[in-house]
């Protein structure tokens, strides 16, 4: 029995082994993570640092979020039902994503993304997140994105938000404001020497917050904390705060680890591209759920 | 005893399949598997999905075109795909899941090369992983 007992154990620490390959530990060419320094101790965290290019230490699928944001999944558990005021709930209903609990074949998606509409914030890092850089200045914070090569401003000035969306008040010289944007407006301060908080407000409501088409208001306003673990670590947290849509905060990405990157690690491309996507609708999505030829 | 051996063995079966379940979607019949033998028209290197449309003869001789896909170009680089993996004429074998309503389309989960050299869709073959381009399928 106990001989019996061992095979089995092997077997499932084997099988464990394999479904580890299956959800596939994805390698971004010239990336390092912390499957390669294992038993090293990395060095203490600098102060006032996130400079440096960044990509998941424990692989670049960590933050591909298929089935919506990685600490919120779209799996119908309940666990993972978000805390939706009636018209969020609603606003989700209409939604028609190609994943989570509520997909539908890609051909009757609405989800702005697949034809190339801005992804925004936060969904370029609730869905599809990639590499980031950041670039650190004294009066802001610039986070580099590989997904279409975006980018997003942190101003560190000592600026506010602006109280309404609408009016920021932060037009320069007599500029008229600009309405709701499709990133934002952001503005952060380092809590303490290794704590960094962000904020962001004023954006514009066609943005999904996840590829399982989690719904926003224009009230959203969202919260980044990055904690500077050690030399080589940062972790993230995204908390997602929407009165009209959602009775109370929720964490959307929970202290994700990111590992810093070697400087000269070059970014890889990732572009939407409306013909491209064209093409695959007429040669895949479209026939794939009924509407159109069979393949050509 | 007897009871955790059962325990122990179920959990290795329902895993995988929760695994599948999880990351089904809407349009693949998923776990069904099938296999082709065909002549690559085009390796449409590509977001949101690469495509490799394949001419593969039917029972009674005809040439069908069959469409494969895979994710995109950023998920396929790490499991060894490239833009120069397939060209046109190509023979290949491969391995797809196919898509629900009898389209010949399917997720293209493996492929052997002409000089025998096996690609595998990495995650994708349980864990859809993602969705440049946007989402998708």
């Amino acid at each position: 029995m106990t001989r019996r007992v061992v095979v089995l154990a092997i077997a499932v620490m084997a099988f464990s082994d394999l479904t580890r390959a299956q959800l596939g530990f994805r390698r971004t060419p010239g990336a390092v993570y912390d499957v390669d320094f294992e038993g090293r101790k990395p060095g203490p965290a600098p102060r006032r640092s996130l400079s440096g290019t960044w990509e998941f230490a424990n692989g670049g699928a960590e933050g591909i979020q298929a089935d919506g944001a990685k600490a919120m999944p779209s799996d119908g558990r309940p666990e993972h039902e978000l805390p939706y005021t009636p018209e969020g709930r609603q606003a989700f209903m209409d939604h028609k994503p190609t994943y989570g609990i509520t997909q539908v074949p890609s051909a009757l998606t609405n989800d702005p993304m697949p034809g190339c509409d801005p992804q925004g914030f936060p969904r370029i890092v609730l869905h599809n997140a990639h590499t980031e850089e950041f670039l650190q200045a004294p009066d802001k914070l610039v986070i580099l994105y590989q997904f279409n090569k975006k980018w997003r401003v942190i101003w560190t000035d000592g600026r506010a938000l602006p109280l309404d969306p609408e009016v920021p008040g932060w037009a320069i010289k007599g500029a008229p404001p600009p309405e709701s944007r499709w990133w934002g407006y952001s503005v952060g301060r380092w809590m303490d020497d290794y704590t960094f908080v962000a904020e962001s407000n004023g954006f514009d409501d066609r943005t999904w917050l996840d590829n399982a088409g989690r719904p926003h208001s224009d009230a959203l306003r969202v919260v980044e904390t990055y904690r500077r673990v050690d030399a080589d670590h940062m972790e993230k947290t995204i908390t997602i705060d929407d009165p009209k849509y959602y009775t109370r905060p929720w964490v959307a990405l929970d202290r994700l680890s990111y590992r810093l990157q070697a400087p000269g690690f070059d970014i890889p491309e990732q572009e939407c591209v409306p013909s491209e996507t064209a093409k695959y609708n007429e040669l895949f999505a479209n026939p794939a759920a009924g509407v159109g030829d069979t393949a050509k | 005893m007897r009871r955790l051996l059962v325990m122990i063995g179920a959990s290795v079966i329902a895993l995988p399949l929760m695994l599948q379940a999880h990351h089904a979607n809407a349009v693949f019949d998923v776990g069904k598997r099938i296999t082709l033998t065909g002549t690559v028209t085009e390796w449409f290197w590509a977001n949101p999905h690469c495509l490799l449309r394949l001419d593969v003869k039917d029972a009674g001789g005809q040439s069908v075109r069959w469409v494969g896909e895979t994710q995109a170009p950023p998920n396929m680089i790490p499991f060894g795909w490239s833009k120069q993996s397939f060209k046109a004429g190509d023979e290949v074998t491969v391995i797809l899941e196919p898509v629900k309503n009898g389209q010949r389309l399917g997720r293209l989960l493996q492929a052997v090369l002409p000089d025998g050299k096996t690609l595998i869709a990495g995650a994708s073959a349980a864990a859809v992983v993602g969705t440049p381009g946007g989402t998708l399928p």
